[in-house]
Formats: structure tokens, sequence, C-alpha cells
């Protein structure tokens, strides 16, 4: 390290571990890929990663969402929830009216996931409860809903119409329509979070919030903001689901909320606040969904699966936590010259 | 002085005044005891067989293995934290005793096992999250899924069964001549045990102090990082407690037993008054929001209302206990500009859940109707 340029080498760490963190996932994920390939012929084909990209699309968008929050400081516990009742809601519609045109069903389930994420909004913010109890809080709420408005039935692929049905799998530019839509998803999440002022203060806020308020941004329209932000994308990804797997359960992503935290956790974005990127968000779902379909393809028994994932949070928080302290030190120790 | 620091110093120093005089009146625990009397009353006029001892006794063994949870989880969010890891720390002990009793250990070796597991696995929370400094939420999520997917490598598909009366007994027996369950006997004993500790000796007044202002108690001397891994080493042997109660009441161990217990635990504890920021409340709470949480659903499964509907009512009573009392805060803020907007933002906010609740059951009775014909 150079010390006669305390100020020029303090930038050049911090953006080397800026960059550090996405080359080694991409790192991580090259690896993988050589190793799996070496072992299931199957993997490293087109169409399986076709496959892998269709399975993850999902889990990347709310990752996404679950990401802009976690940078504010908050959490949404909530997603796979509103996801199941989303689903449920537009396949009864579709049910009833299988006439109903896709390109409304999709408006309406992101009108719907736009009202239950304002619901976790209004409670965060107006009525002040710690993001944590209140999305737990909507998490058991949404999900009995989805049982009572069923009334513990499910829709099954016989009862939606097949133009819905294409909606997820349909191809455009080579593409499922549904990674089409992530990429489309992703696309916008970049430009906001880089490029647009509100996107900016979703930044300010988690980094310090006590200091994004004085400097005049509101606090608590951004904190409102995000939680309508994940509603509607958990809408979306609501029709998509419904759509993909042809059905609507009760039991829809149960369990989901916890691997939306994890794809945006391993990607780098910080439970602390005010660090994340749309980059390495998408880059933790990739990860998930290929350690997945490579336990899958290969010999090992699918029920490693789980601890493996889980091994992998505990790594990439581990890592990260190290990285961070030694950021501090250096600092530090910059700061005392 | 500017401005702002002089209204910062009168909010600082007016807030501790307000706290006291408020806890007066409105004391969590009293209000928990009247929910839980209302709720007795309003189930007892509902149902006839809701005031039935027997009835009372054998739906309390539902509640123990997650009480069980509840008491450590006491004081780790007493100090600011939170272990979601413990239903999968319950699973993956459990399926441990399980394939150690399936490859023909003795049960009680196994349980044994079991709970040296626990304690390590908790340990290994408690340890991670004072090293790293890292929210103990992250480490908990991670151990979640790592030792969710534990219990599913040592059992797979397969199943532990066949468990002695002897080992059965703890989960499923009542003490002789009584129809009090032994897990009802074992929670409250573990229950004045955790009250003792955390009300009464130097280290549960640390738990508060780490809660309320961490950095103080650095300064005075104690070492945090050695609490800390001491209540998720205790947490951790609590959750292999309740997974042998668990397996021992269903008489088997799947690895997916208990699964999704930590929302629950954490919300019994919540409920109970503990301030999920750390530093407020207490064992007693805790214990009574438990028994509130388990009186609500035996009442409202009397009434035929599917588990998964009455978790609607759960999430409201979690989200409730919270907003309820912020309320007067809320009204003080807002008071002073209760403009036009405010009001609008109301007007709108009420004709969107208006909207919202009509289509939900617009479009349920389109669907059901189409069945009917």
């Amino acid at each position: 390290m150079t010390t006669d340029h305390p100020a020029a080498s303090k930038r050049s760490l911090f953006s080397f571990f800026a960059q550090y963190r996405e080359l080694a996932l991409i790192g991580f994920i090259l690896l993988l890929i050589v190793v799996i390939s070496l072992q299931s012929p199957g993997f490293l084909t087109f169409t399986n990663f076709q496959d892998i990209l269709l399975n993850i699309s999902i889990l990347a968008m709310i990752a996404l969402a679950q990401g802009m929050i976690i940078i504010t400081r908050g959490i949404d516990l909530s997603v796979a929830s509103t996801l199941a009742l989303v689903a449920m809601m537009v396949s009864f519609v579709l049910k009833a009216y299988p006439e109903t045109p896709v390109i409304l069903i999709v408006l309406l389930g992101i009108g719907l996931g736009s009202v239950l994420g304002s619901v976790n909004g209004f409670i965060i913010t107006v009525g002040k409860v710690p993001p944590i109890i209140a999305t737990l809080g909507t998490l058991s709420i949404y999900r009995g809903l989805v049982f009572f408005y069923s009334n513990g039935d499910w829709v099954n692929p016989i009862d939606l119409p097949s133009g819905f049905k294409q909606l997820a799998k349909g191809m455009s530019l080579g593409l499922p329509n549904l990674v089409v839509v992530t990429i489309i998803v992703a696309i916008i999440a970049y430009v906001f979070l880089n490029y647009i002022q509100s996107g900016r203060d979703i930044y300010a806020l988690g980094s310090n919030p006590e200091a994004a308020k004085i400097s005049g941004i509101r606090t608590q329209q951004i904190t409102f903001m995000v939680y309508v932000i994940s509603g509607v994308i958990c809408g979306l990804a609501g029709v998509m689901w419904a759509s993909r797997y042809e059905a609507a359960q009760t039991n829809t992503a149960l369990g989901f909320e916890l691997q939306t935290v994890a794809a945006a956790v391993i990607g780098g974005v910080s439970m602390l606040g005010g660090i994340g990127t749309v980059p390495g968000v998408l880059l933790g779902a990739l990860l998930l969904g290929i350690i997945q379909n490579g336990l899958t393809l290969s010999s090992i028994s699918q029920f490693w699966q789980l601890a493996v994932q889980g091994f992998l949070i505990l790594l990439a928080v581990i890592s990260d936590a190290t990285i961070q302290r030694r950021i501090k030190t250096t600092m530090t120790r910059g700061f005392a010259k | 002085m500017t401005t702002s620091e002089k209204s910062a110093s009168a909010f600082i120093s007016l807030s501790p005044l307000r706290r006291p005089f408020l806890s007066k009146f409105l004391h969590w625990e009293w209000f928990l005891v009247a929910v839980i009397a209302l709720v007795v009353i309003v189930n007892s006029q509902l149902s006839p067989y809701f005031l039935d001892v027997q009835n009372l006794f054998r739906a309390s063994s539902d509640f123990m293995e997650m009480g069980l949870m509840m008491l450590p989880m006491v004081l780790i969010i007493l100090t600011g934290n939170v272990d979601l890891a413990v239903a999968s720390t319950l699973g993956m002990t459990a399926s441990f005793m399980g394939l150690l009793f399936n490859n023909g250990l003795n049960i009680w070796l196994a349980a044994g096992a079991a709970l040296l597991l626990g304690g390590a696995a908790g340990f290994l929370n408690g340890y991670l999250i004072s090293r790293l400094k890292v929210p103990a939420l992250v480490i908990t999520l991670g151990t979640y899924a790592f030792y969710r997917g534990m219990a599913y490598v040592m059992l797979g598909d397969q199943a532990a069964r066949g468990y002695p009366a002897s080992f059965t007994y703890i989960g499923q027996g009542t003490i002789p001549g009584t129809p009090i369950p032994f897990s009802m006997v074992l929670f409250l004993v573990m229950a004045v045990i955790f009250g003792v500790v955390l009300h009464k000796t130097a280290f549960g007044r640390y738990l508060y102090a780490i809660g309320n202002n961490q950095e103080a108690v650095i300064y005075s001397g104690i070492s945090v990082p050695r609490v800390k891994v001491i209540i998720f080493l205790v947490s951790g042997l609590m959750s292999a407690l309740a997974g042998l109660v668990l397996a021992a009441r269903f008489g088997s161990t799947r690895p997916d037993i208990g699964g999704g217990l930590e929302l629950a635990v954490i919300t019994a504890t919540v409920l109970g008054g503990v301030d999920i920021n750390g530093g407020k409340g207490s064992m007693i709470g805790a214990v009574l929001a438990l028994l509130l949480v388990g009186l609500m659903r035996f009442g409202m499964g009397l009434l035929n209302i599917q588990g998964q509907v009455q978790s609607i009512a759960i999430g409201l009573l979690l989200i409730l206990s919270i907003l309820l009392p912020n309320l007067p805060q809320i009204f003080r803020d807002q008071r002073s500009r209760w403009s036009r907007q405010t009001l609008m933002i109301l007007a709108v906010a009420a004709i969107v859940v208006v909207a919202f609740v009509w289509f939900f059951s617009w479009s349920r009775v389109a669907v059901f109707a189409l069945q009917g014909a």
C-alpha cells in the first residue's frame, strides 16, 4: 500500500472491494459451472441454461425488491404471501372469466400487489411499526387470506385458459417471456437505483437515516415507496407464477421469503443498510439457481440442497464481514496518519 | 445552541418523563390479562366445550414446544438480537436423535447427543454474531437454512419412529392422577428458572443494559460477546429440548419437524411486550402472550376455523400490539399538520381498501357461484 497518497489509496481500495464482490461471485459461479459440467455433461447446454434462467426469474425479480428494502435497513417478510394471494386472486378471476385479456390480468396483479405493499408501507411509516414486525404480521395475514379466499381449494391447470399459460412460457427474442420480463424489471431497477433521484435517496436513507432527513430527503415517502415497489413486483411475480406453474395453490411459494433475502445477502446487499447493487443481487439469485440445478443433475442427493444453500449464505456473510472490517481498519489507519 | 439542538435536547429530556407516567396505567402485562379475560369470556359464550379442563390441558401441550423456545428468545430479543434458527435447530437435533435411534442407539443417549448438538448449534450462532459483529438476523438466517438442510441430510425422506413409551411420555404423558401434561410442568419449571435469571440476577440486568445501550455496557467492563454467546447457546439447548418434546409428542421424527415455528415464537415474544429493538420486556408478559395465543387458537379451532385462517387473527394481533401503543404519539406528531394533504391521503387509502375488499369478495363469490352451478 502506498502511504504518500492516503486519499487515493483509500478510494482505489474501496472501488476494488466494491467490484470485488461481483467479481468474486462471477469467479465462484464460473468455478461451479466447471465443476458441475465435469460431473454431468447435460449441464453445459443451451436448453439447460434457459431452464436455469426460467427457474430463477421470479426469485431474481423479488430479490431485487427485497434488496431495495434491505438497503433502507428494512425487510419484507411478506413477499411470498403477497405473491400467493395475488396468484390465487387472478386465477380466480380467470376461472370465472376465462376470456379476460392477459394484459388486463397482468395489470390487475400489479394493482393488487401494490395495494398489499401499501398496507405494509402504511403500517411501517404511519404506524411506526418496525418493518420486521409489520411484515411478519402481514406474512400470516396474507397467507391466511389465501386460505380464506379459496376455502383451502386450489386452482388447477384445467381451470386456466391456454392464452394465460403462454404468458410466462411463450418465447420472445429467443428467450421465455418470463426471463424477458425479469430482464426488463432488472434494467428498470438499475436505472432507478443509479440515475433517478428517489433511487439515490434509497441509498442515502439506508446509509444514515438521520443525515438523510436533515438533508431534506422525505424519508417517510421513500420508505413507503420501497414497500409499494415490493408489492408491485410481487404482484407481477404472482401472475407469472400462476402462469408458469399453471396453478394457484394455498401453499404457493411457502417459505420463499427467506430465499429472496438469501439471494440479496449473497449478492452483497448489507443488512446494515446503504449497500447493494442490482448486478450483485442478480448474481446472487443466479448462484442459488445454478446450485439447485447442479445438485438436481448430479448424483448428489437433493437433500443436500438446503444445507448447501445455508452454508453459502454463511460463507457470503462471513467473507463480507471480514472485508468490511479490513476496510475499516485501513481507513482508521489512514486517518491516524 | 441552535433551535434544532434545543428541540432535540427537549425531546430527549421529555421522553423518559413521559414513559413511566404512561406505563403506570398501561402496563403491558395488565393489558394482556384483560385481553385473555375477554378471549375466555367470548369463547365460553361461543362454545360449551371451551371451559373444559380436560380439553384445555390437552390443547395446551400443542404450545409447549413453542414456549420452550420462547423463553430464551425473550433474552435474545431483549438484547436487541433475534434468533431465526430456533425451529431449524429443533429440526436438526430431533433428526439427529432419530438417526442415532434408527441406528440402534439407546434413545436416552440419542436424546443427550441431540441436546449437545443443540448447544453446539447455538454456540456457533452466538460465536459468529459476536465475532463478526454482524446482525443476528443475518447469521441466523444462514443457519436457519443450514440447520434445516442438515436435518434433511440426516434423515432424507426417512422418518424415525418406534420410540419407547418411556420416551414418548415427555411429550404425551400426564402427571399421574391429574390431567396436567408433563410437558407443561417442564415448561413452567423452565419459565420460573428463566424468570428468576432475567429479573433477579446480575446477568439478567446485563441483558437489559445491552438492549438499552450496548456501548455503555462495553465501557463498564462487561464482556458483551460472552453474554451473547451464552444466550444463543442456551437458545440452541432449549430448541433441542423442544425438539425432544415435539418428537415424543408425535412419536416420530421427519426432517421437516417444527418448520415455521420460528415466526410463531417471535410473534409470541413480541406480543408479550418485549421490544424488538431491545431493552424492554418481561418474562411474565411473554408467558401471558403464549397463553393468549394458545387460548385464541384453541377457541377458533373449536369454532372450526382452519389453522391457516386463524393466523389472520394472530398476525393482526401482532401488528396491533405495536401499533396501538404508538397511536398517541402518531396523533401528537400529526396534530400540527392536519392539512388538506393528510386528509387526501387518508381518503385515498380508504377508497383503495374499500375497492380491494369489494374486489376480494366479488371475485370469490364469482367462482363459488360458478362451482355451485
